[in-house]
C-alpha cells in the first residue's frame, strides 16, 4: 500500500465575520440611520431658515391670523390655517373612512375571487386602490374643481338654506363653490386608498380559527365582521385612520387649486374662501419678500411637526397590534 | 348546488347566511328603482334640488332604508340586517371605484382634443398669453424635466430604499423597530415639506434646478419604496437563508445571490409602485424647479419644467387654450402614471398568476420534502418538465389548491 500524502489543510473557521460583511452591514445600517438623518435635517433646516419669522413675529406667530409679510408691521401667524387644515381634514376623513372600512370589507369578506368565471373582482380592487393611490393629486385638484365643485354647491346651497341654523352650515356671503366642504370631499378622496389598504391589511389578520367558529355557530356575515373582525382589528384600523389624517392634514395642491385663500378664521364650511397651512405655502410661495418665504418655511415646520408627531403614533399603533397576530 | 328543500312541517323558512336567489336579486332591483324614484320626486320635484352630489347622498340612505324594511318584512331580523350590511359594504366599494373611473373619463375626455405631435414637440417659448394668440405652444419641454427629475430621484433613492428595507428585515439590530417607525412617520410627511426642506438645504445655496427637485423627489420616493420592498422580503423563505448559510455563504452573498433575486418580481414591484407615485408630484417641484417656459436639458443648472407643474399653471392662466393645455399635460401625466403602475402590476402577476400560482400550489405541497426549497432561489427556472407534470396532475385534483390570498 503506497502511502500518498495529501495535506488537507482544513478550512479556519471564525466567529467573525469577513471584512466584505461588516462593510455590507455597515453600508445597510447606515442607509437605515440615514432615514433618521433626513428627519433631523428636515427638522432642522426648516427651523434654520424659520427664524426670521419667529424672530418678527414671536409667539404671535401660532396666534395671528393674517398673513401681512410686506410692509413696515408685518403680521403673520399660522392660526387660520392651522384650523383651515384641521376641518378640511376632519370633513376629509367623514368621507373617508365609511367608503374605506366598506371597501376593505368588501375586498375581504365579500368579493368573490372570480365573477362569472373569469372577472377577478378581488384582485381587480386591490389594483385599483393602488392605483388611486398613485393618480397625481394635481389630477384630483382639477377634477374637484372644474366636475365636482358644479354639482356640489346646489347641496350646500340647500343645507346652508335649510340647516343654516347650525352655526357650521351658516353661509353669510352667499358663495358656494372654493369652499372647505367641496376641499374636504376631494382630500377625502385622495386618503381613501391608504386607509383602505392599511385597514384591509388589519382585517386579513384576523384569526381564522375564531372567524370559522362563529360561522360555525350559525353567525352571518354582518355578524362576524361585528363580532370577529372589528375586535381583532380596532387597534388597526384606529392607526390606518390616524396615517389618513397625517396624509390629509399635508395635501396642498388639490386644495391650492380648490380653495380661494382667506385668512379670517371660519367655521363655516359651506362658504366660499378657507385657508391651509399646504395650501397655503403652495399658494403664497415667492410672493412676499424673504421674510415671506421665511414665514412660509416656519408654517412648513409646524406642518411637519404636527404629522410626524401623527404618524409616529399612528405608525407604533399600527405596527404594534400587527406585531400581535403575526 | 342544489339545496335540500325543507320538511313541511317546519314553518319558519331557513335561509343560508349565504342565499342569494333570483327573487331576491328581483328585491335588489325593486329597491333601487323605488328608492331611484322616490328621491327624484322629492329632489327635482318638490324641492327644486339640484347636483349629483346632493342627489346621490339622498339616495343612499333611502334605499338601505328600504332594502332593509323589505326583507326585514318578508324574512327575519337577522337576514335583514345581514344584507342591510353586505349593501352597505357593496356600495361603499363601488362609491370607492366612482370618483377613478369619473377622473380617468374627466382627464380623457378634456385632454384628448390637444394631445398631438404639435404639443409634444413644442415648449412654450415664446408664447403669450393673450386672447386671440393661436400658438398654444406644447409641453416637451416639462416632458423633457418630469423624465429627466424622475430618472435621478430613481437613481437617489431607490439603492437607499432597498438598502433601508435589507436592513431592518436581513441585517436587523437594536434599532430595527425605530427604523421602521421612522419610514413610516416619512411615507406620512406631506410631499410639500419635502420641497420646502430642499428649498432651505439646497435651492438657498446652488439656486432653482431640476436637481433639486429629484432630490424631493427620492425622499417621497424612498420611505414608499422601503416599505414596498421591507414587505417583500419578510415573504422570502427562512429555509434559503439558512441553507445558503450553511454553505459558508458570507452575508452579503446570501442577500445579493439568495434573498433579492427570490424577491425580484416583488421588488421591480415596488419599485415601481414608488416610481409611479413620484411621476405625479406637483408640492414639492414649485419650490425646487421653480418651472420655466423654455427647454431646459441640463439637470444641474437652472430651473426646469414637469408636467404636474406645468399643468397646476396652466389652470390658472384664465385663457381657455392655456387651460385646455393643462388639461393635456394631466392627460400625459395620468398617461405615464397609468403605464409603469400597469407595468408593475404586470411583473408581479407573472409570480402570482397563472403558472406562477400553480408553482406556489406546488411548492407548498412539496414544503415537507428536503431539497426542494433550494428550486425557489431561481424564480424564473422552470421545474423539471416530467416531476411538474406529475404534480400538475394532483394539484389541480386536489379541490381548491390555494386560498386566494397568495398574491400578498
Amino acid at each position: 500500500m503506497t502511502n500518498t500524502t495529501t495535506t488537507v489543510t482544513p478550512i479556519k473557521i471564525s466567529s467573525k465575520r469577513s471584512a466584505e460583511d461588516r462593510a455590507f452591514r455597515g453600508l445597510a445600517r447606515g442607509a437605515g440611520l440615514g432615514t433618521f438623518v433626513i428627519l433631523f435635517l428636515i427638522g432642522l433646516f426648516l427651523l434654520i431658515e424659520a427664524i426670521p419669522a419667529f424672530r418678527s413675529q414671536g409667539l404671535r406667530f401660532f396666534t395671528n391670523t393674517g398673513w401681512q409679510t410686506t410692509g413696515p408691521h408685518p403680521t403673520f401667524g399660522v392660526l387660520s390655517a392651522l384650523t383651515g387644515s384641521i376641518i378640511i381634514s376632519i370633513i376629509g376623513l367623514a368621507v373617508a373612512i365609511p367608503v374605506s372600512l366598506a371597501t376593505a370589507l368588501f375586498i375581504n369578506e365579500y368579493a368573490p375571487a372570480k365573477v362569472l368565471g373569469f372577472v377577478p373582482v378581488k384582485n381587480f380592487l386591490t389594483a385599483a386602490v393602488d392605483l388611486m393611490a398613485a393618480v397625481p393629486s394635481i389630477i384630483y385638484g382639477m377634477w374637484g374643481f372644474f366636475v365636482l365643485q358644479p354639482h356640489t354647491t346646489g347641496l350646500e346651497q340647500w343645507l346652508s338654506t335649510y340647516l343654516g341654523f347650525i352655526p357650521v352650515f351658516k353661509s353669510s356671503t352667499g358663495l358656494y363653490t372654493s369652499s372647505f366642504l367641496i376641499c374636504g370631499i376631494i382630500v377625502g378622496i385622495m386618503c381613501m386608498p391608504i386607509i383602505t389598504s392599511l385597514c384591509r391589511e388589519v382585517f386579513s389578520l384576523t384569526p381564522n380559527g375564531e372567524r370559522e367558529g362563529a360561522m360555525s355557530l350559525g353567525a352571518s356575515r354582518a355578524r362576524v365582521i361585528r363580532d370577529v373582525v372589528f375586535p381583532f382589528a380596532k387597534g388597526g384600523v384606529i392607526g390606518s385612520i390616524m396615517l389618513g389624517l397625517g396624509r390629509a392634514l399635508g395635501e396642498a395642491i388639490a386644495v391650492a387649486i380648490i380653495i380661494s385663500l382667506a385668512f379670517p378664521i371660519n367655521f363655516h364650511i359651506l362658504q366660499a374662501g378657507g385657508n391651509s397651512i399646504a395650501a397655503l405655502i403652495a399658494l403664497n410661495w415667492g410672493s412676499g419678500g424673504s421674510l415671506g418665504t421665511s414665514a412660509l418655511l416656519a408654517a412648513g415646520l409646524v406642518l411637519f411637526a404636527i404629522t410626524l408627531i401623527i404618524n409616529m403614533v399612528a405608525s407604533r399603533i399600527v405596527n404594534a397590534s400587527m406585531a400581535d397576530r403575526r | 348546488m342544489t339545496s335540500v328543500s325543507p320538511p313541511a312541517k317546519i314553518a319558519i323558512k331557513k335561509i343560508r347566511p349565504r342565499e342569494f336567489k333570483p327573487s331576491d336579486i328581483g328585491i335588489l332591483a325593486l329597491s333601487v328603482a323605488s328608492s331611484f324614484s322616490i328621491v327624484w320626486i322629492l329632489f327635482f320635484q318638490l324641492t327644486l334640488l339640484s347636483g349629483a352630489l346632493g342627489f346621490v347622498v339622498m339616495w343612499i340612505p333611502i334605499f338601505l332604508f328600504m332594502y332593509w324594511l323589505v326583507n326585514r318584512q318578508l324574512f327575519t331580523r337577522q337576514v335583514a340586517i345581514d344584507r342591510l350590511i353586505g349593501s352597505i359594504v357593496t356600495l361603499g366599494a363601488l362609491l370607492m371605484m366612482l370618483p377613478l373611473v369619473l377622473l380617468a373619463i374627466f382627464v380623457f375626455e378634456r385632454g384628448l382634443p390637444l394631445l398631438s405631435w404639435h404639443v409634444l414637440t413644442h415648449t412654450q417659448q415664446g408664447v403669450v398669453y393673450t386672447p386671440g394668440s393661436h400658438d398654444i405652444g406644447g409641453v416637451a419641454h416639462a416632458l423633457v424635466g418630469t423624465i429627466e427629475q424622475v430618472i435621478i430621484a430613481a437613481v437617489l433613492g431607490i439603492p437607499a430604499a432597498v438598502l433601508t428595507a435589507i436592513f431592518i428585515n436581513e441585517v436587523g439590530g437594536n434599532f430595527t423597530k425605530s427604523v421602521r417607525v421612522v419610514v413610516t412617520a416619512m411615507s406620512g410627511t406631506p410631499a410639500i415639506v419635502a420641497g420646502v426642506f430642499i428649498y432651505s438645504i439646497w435651492v438657498t445655496r446652488f439656486g432653482y434646478s431640476g436637481f433639486a427637485g429629484a432630490l424631493a423627489l427620492a425622499i417621497i420616493l424612498l420611505p414608499t419604496v422601503t416599505r414596498g420592498t421591507e414587505e417583500v422580503l419578510k415573504v422570502v423563505h427562512n429555509d434559503l437563508r439558512e441553507a445558503s448559510m450553511a454553505l459558508a455563504a458570507p452575508e452579503w452573498r446570501t442577500v445579493w445571490s439568495v434573498v433579492l433575486p427570490t424577491a425580484r418580481s416583488g421588488l421591480v414591484t415596488s419599485v415601481l409602485l414608488g416610481v409611479a407615485v413620484s411621476i405625479g408630484e406637483t408640492a414639492p417641484l414649485i419650490m425646487t424647479i421653480f418651472g420655466n417656459q423654455v427647454m431646459n436639458t441640463n439637470p444641474f443648472s437652472g430651473p426646469q419644467m414637469a408636467l404636474s407643474l406645468l399643468a397646476y399653471k396652466q389652470i390658472k392662466v384664465p385663457l381657455q387654450s392655456q387651460i385646455d393645455l393643462g388639461y393635456t399635460a394631466a392627460l400625459i401625466l395620468f398617461i405615464l402614471v397609468f403605464t409603469v403602475f400597469i407595468l408593475a402590476r404586470l411583473l408581479a402577476g407573472g409570480a402570482g398568476k397563472g403558472k406562477g400560482s400553480k408553482r406556489k400550489a406546488l411548492m407548498a405541497r412539496l414544503r415537507p420534502t428536503p431539497g426542494v426549497a433550494m428550486e425557489v432561489m431561481d424564480d424564473e427556472a422552470d421545474l423539471p418538465e416530467t416531476e411538474y407534470e406529475i404534480e400538475r396532475e394532483q394539484v389541480s385534483n386536489a379541490a381548491q389548491p390555494r386560498k386566494g390570498n397568495d398574491d400578498e
